[in-house]
């Protein structure tokens, strides 16, 4: 394994972060934190416990997962997209490194930067709203395996977009509102029975409620298909993947 | 000389239709400076980005030092260095942060003492902290150079090393070249500046509509397809040439009617040169000086890829 290669994209990738420390995590903790003083502390406070749990305090899962999943897939998209953008994935393409070792690298970095960013927001938020963690080790494992997940699906969207405008298409047009709809500040069971099951449909629905779990041990949905269904989503982004490789798909003339 | 680089019908046919190569065969010597020539869309850089894994070949085969370049990539990869035509690089990196990535993306271990002396070979030791973005662009064609040399290849392509880059550096990078072919380098280059290929390359490829139409000795070809030329400067200057001196030879009075100009086949058993000095002399024509000229790579890639059209 070229894993000289790998630490090579893996520290190039994490330097941009700290360059760039302003947008990459100034930026999503200010926005997360601005979430907990208006939904936590001012209009949580005059609203009713959901399953037992604070209003303040049931939106720290979804607050984290709604970053997670935004960052994972804007840190992979723009890490992979701007070698593209400016002709420098030449020197990727022509290296003697694998698939495997360039998702380690790119993919990698940019799920670390998910990892670190989920725990700052989860220590910002300690900060405004009191909250418990039932299943730290859950929470941690569901927190790497969304962070990976997505990181790798902005992978794709960085190799399929063709400008910075379909870079930003998914994540702002996609993955946010289905997020916002997918239980992040509130219980699915809070709303009509027919769009309890619409939400089934949503896939972030299962993350946010796998997530809650960990922390307060209620979810929507049961937690072994929360498990589940982001295993599914990190298969189907692995096959994608793959294809792309194999076929050189916007990488390889 | 033992083969480095085998090309076997290598043939590429873009998506759009364009068939950029049509069963390409070339073998490159261990060691050896070679120079492959064409016009612009002759193929020249798809070929280069087949070898180094940019581009996929349609048909056909290549061997680095015995090993199939997509099979054994890894072997093969980590000993070619790629300098590419467009000036591609990470703008907000730093000089020494980018080709240190380099290095390490070609799977070499950290080498400060190495790198530092291709930064310097290349002159750019003072500009090792800057940022990419602040430096011209010859500054920054030696810096696509040094991360092509960052991992200590033994095979080099360089894709229009000098386009762009003034004469003066592009004198030292020639410099810098000649010292990596004494180190054993292989190096292959394509250029639009014919004469560097002509005072550089052991052998020259001329590629045209996808097709390589020659490989040569640089000194062969220009000794088999130049044609030479004799001017003789007259004593007294004639008003036109005489009807004596031009039987079927190619033979020109120049304008101010001071010198005849002769062209002549080098490889010819007759030459006619004595043929024509004695109807020179026959003709009373006196003769001031006598001088020979060969013609220039650059005319001979002229006349190869004109006659290929």
């Amino acid at each position: 394994m070229n894993l000289h290669a790998v630490r090579a994209i893996y520290k190039f990738e994490m330097a941009r972060t700290f360059r760039t420390l302003m947008q990459s995590i100034a930026s999503p903790v200010l926005s997360t934190s601005l979430y907990f003083i208006v939904f936590g502390s001012a209009i949580g406070s005059r609203m009713a416990d959901i399953d037992g749990v604070s209003y303040g305090a049931f939106i720290v899962p979804g607050l984290m997962m709604l970053s997670i999943l935004t960052e994972s897939i804007s840190n992979a998209s723009f890490g992979i997209y701007m070698p593209r953008f400016s002709g420098t994935i030449y020197e990727v393409l022509s290296a003697p490194i694998s698939v495997l070792e360039i998702l380690l690298g790119y993919v990698g970095a940019a799920a670390s930067k998910s990892i670190l960013l989920g725990t700052i927001i989860l220590a910002t938020a300690r900060l405004f709203v009191p909250f418990t963690i039932e299943h730290p080790l859950w929470m941690l494992g569901f927190l790497i395996l969304t962070s990976v997940s997505f990181s790798l699906f902005g992978f794709i969207i960085g190799i399929w977009a063709d400008g910075f405008e379909k870079l930003q298409i998914v994540p702002m047009m996609v993955v946010m509102p289905l997020t916002f709809l997918g239980g992040s500040f509130y219980s699915i069971s809070m709303l009509p029975p027919l769009w309890q099951k619409i939400a089934l449909f949503n896939p972030v629905v299962y993350l946010v409620s796998g997530f809650r779990w960990s922390f307060y041990g209620t979810s929507d949905v049961s937690v072994s298909v929360s498990l589940m269904m982001t295993l599914v989503f990190l298969s189907l982004s692995s096959v994608a993947v793959w294809w792309i490789f194999k076929t050189g798909y916007r990488l390889k003339a | 000389m033992e083969t480095i680089l085998e090309v076997r019908n290598l043939s590429k046919t873009y998506a759009s239709g364009f068939q950029a190569l049509k069963s390409v065969n070339l073998s490159i010597r261990r060691g050896e400076m070679f120079a492959l020539l064409g016009p612009n869309g002759a193929g020249k850089t798809t070929l280069i980005n087949i070898v180094c894994g940019i581009v996929r070949a349609s048909e056909g085969s290549v061997l680095a030092d015995g090993l199939d370049i997509a099979k054994d990539y890894r072997r093969v990869r980590a000993a070619i260095g790629l300098v590419p035509q467009e000036l591609h690089t990470d703008m907000f990196e730093t000089v020494w942060d980018t080709v240190k990535f380099s290095r390490g993306l070609f799977g070499k271990p950290p080498n400060q003492e190495y790198l530092e002396r291709v930064l310097s070979d290349l002159s750019l030791s003072d500009k090792k902290k800057s940022k990419i973005m602040t430096l011209s662009g010859g500054m920054k064609r030696r810096v696509l150079i040094a991360k092509a040399l960052s991992h200590e290849p033994s095979i080099l392509f360089l894709d229009e090393p000098t386009a762009g880059v003034d004469v003066e550096l592009r004198r030292s990078m020639w410099e810098m070249v000649r010292k990596l072919r004494e180190r054993g380098v292989t190096i292959i280059l394509t250029t639009h500046y014919i004469e560097e290929a002509e005072e550089m390359a052991d052998r020259v490829g001329v590629i045209n509509k996808g097709e390589l139409v020659l490989v040569e000795d640089k000194h062969v070809l220009m000794q088999r397809m130049g044609k030479k030329q004799l001017r003789v400067e007259l004593k007294s200057p004639l008003a036109a040439l005489p009807a004596s001196l031009n039987g079927g030879r190619a033979l020109t009075l120049e304008p101010d009617g001071k010198s005849l100009l002769y062209t002549y086949d080098t490889q010819s058993d007759d030459t006619g040169i004595p043929s024509l000095l004695a109807d020179l002399g026959k003709s009373g024509i006196e003769i001031r000086d006598l001088s020979t000229q060969q013609s220039s790579l650059e005319e001979i890639f002229v006349s190869l890829v004109r006659s290929g059209s």
